[in-house]
């Protein structure tokens, strides 16, 4: 991390290489239900990421030793596309891979009503067809819906956001530029109802005032994005709604 | 952790830990943001260029530092390399195996890293040779020997101290240089178990916790690193208030490794 004196992330103006203000997203768009075999599935596009995710199951899990008696397991499975990224990624798991996967099973098992399911996992396929900064938070945020449009028992959706100190300033949605050249990252999810944290990473460098300004501005921007997450799970059962009047 | 016959906590004994906890008691007797006693030997493996040997109550580690020449990454040519890896050897536990690293000793891994690169407390640039062909490569790997709980805060101590003292030769026959170093980050990992957060957990309190948060910060009081761990929740509240406890025993702890 480190700014180079050539690239300005901030103008004279105040906004962002992008034209964002410092409270501003880079538009989210969710789908549901795109996948044929999956049992629930969520397309997400945030900014330049376009993320798929699909859930199977709940299935008996298997190896066997991974099963619990008492709830079902949750095994994440975050994996990026070799042509996602500007240099091709070597296909297949890798330490960061792996470390995202685990804090994405975590964040969801916290939501997901597991003690249903005794002796079985949820598997949730997450495939980053092109990444664009934030990809672990809009994975996390599709997922959260994929599992819904699967019609698994939930307490409540799980959404996400980051924020990160820019030239300074704490911003929110980091883009690419912005992560890569910025002083700090702040990766954060929440339940949306209750607020409560699932998620929380952060790296680099932030004083206390700006962390806890960094957490505030997620927990206001994750308001308006699990307002798509609902849209996108409802517009479903309008669509088939209208049909049936039309008829 | 992974469960089994040896790795499950018994009911009686979580009932006990819980009931202890509401009279702002922990099962072992310390206090809420009490860690277990710290020894830390430097200069552990005198054949490593670091190292320290890493007690932290029952948790036992050995972190070595190799330092070695070769290429920087392409987009870092002005920068030393430096790589963190942690072995959580079969003798430590009896559900560890051997082979590949786990998603536990990954992110284990990750988070040390991840305290130790965002506090710059290595110079990397200092250990650039000739920039796009030759730099420093620091190597610290970390074997887990006995474990009883909260491995992160014994590595990343571990690592600091095997760091502190490290030193490095650009060619076989040249001088010593101590490896440059800026800073000291401190991690200190926290429980919540029921509504109190425990610094430093054993394993049993590992076993019963429902979140982990781990922060990192350095002695001019910027967070570093934060990490959150397992299924549970915290309230953002409760984040604030780990950050407050990170920074007051983190400093007590830096006291005592680096005086």
């Amino acid at each position: 991390m480190g700014t180079p004196s050539n690239i300005k992330l901030i103008d004279e103006n105040g906004l962002r290489l992008d034209g964002r203000g410092d409270e501003e997203l880079r538009p989210i768009k969710i789908t549901t239900d795109v996948l044929e075999r999956a049992d629930g599935s969520a397309f997400i596009e945030w900014g330049g990421n376009k993320i798929l995710v699909a859930v199977y199951g709940p299935r008996e899990a298997y190896p066997k030793h991974t099963q619990d008696i008492e709830k079902a397991v949750i095994k994440a499975r975050y994996n990026m596309a070799a042509f996602s990224v500007d240099e091709r990624k070597r296909p297949g798991p890798d330490r960061r891979s792996m470390e995202i996967s685990k804090v994405i099973s975590e964040a969801l098992s916290a939501a997901v009503m597991l003690e249903q399911f005794p002796r079985t996992q949820i598997d949730v396929f997450i495939e980053v067809i092109q990444a664009d900064a934030g990809t672990r938070i809009a994975s996390l945020t599709a997922a959260s819906v994929a599992l819904a449009n699967a019609g698994i028992p939930m307490k409540d959706l799980v959404v996400g956001c980051t924020a990160g100190k820019v030239e300074g300033r704490i911003v929110l949605d980091l883009s690419k530029e912005e992560d890569n050249f910025g002083n700090a990252d702040l990766p954060m999810a929440v339940l949306s109802k209750t607020d409560e944290i699932v998620l929380i990473q952060m790296d680099g460098e932030l004083t206390k005032d700006e962390l806890n300004k960094g957490m505030e501005m997620i927990l206001k921007a994750t308001k308006r994005i699990n307002e798509i997450q609902r849209k996108a799970l409802s517009e479903k059962y309008t669509i088939a709604q209208n049909k049936e009047e039309g008829e | 952790m992974p469960k089994d016959a040896t790795g499950v906590l018994s009911e009686i004994k979580k009932g006990y830990i819980s009931k202890k906890l509401r009279e702002g008691l922990r099962g072992d007797g310390r206090k809420l943001d009490q860690f277990r006693e710290i020894a830390i030997e430097p200069n552990y493996v005198p054949r490593a260029q670091g190292s320290a040997f890493v007690k932290l109550g029952r948790t036992k580690v050995v972190v070595g530092v190799k330092i070695e020449s070769g290429e920087p990454f392409p987009d870092t040519p002005n920068m030393g390399v430096m790589t963190t890896n942690v072995e959580m050897l079969p003798m430590a536990f009896p559900t560890f195996e051997p082979g590949p690293p786990n998603e536990e000793s990954i992110e284990i891994a990750r988070v040390v890293d991840r305290g130790i690169r965002e506090s710059k407390m290595i110079d990397l640039e200092k250990l650039c040779i000739e920039p796009g062909k030759k730099v420093m490569i620091v190597f610290i790997d970390i074997d887990v020997i006995d474990y009883d709980g909260n491995l992160i805060d014994a590595c990343t101590m571990g690592c600091v101290t095997a760091l502190k003292n490290a030193t490095y030769k650009i060619t076989p026959d040249g001088e010593e240089i101590p490896l440059p170093v800026r800073s000291y980050p401190i991690s200190v990992t926290m429980v919540k178990i029921g509504d109190e957060i425990l610094c430093d957990p054993d394993l049993e309190e590992e076993q019963m916790a429902d979140a982990r948060l781990t922060v990192t910060m350095t002695e001019d009081g910027s967070i570093r690193a934060m990490q959150k761990g397992n299924n549970g929740t915290f309230k953002i509240e409760e984040i604030k208030k780990a950050v407050d406890i990170s920074e007051r025993v983190g400093n007590d702890i830096r006291k005592k490794i680096v005086g």
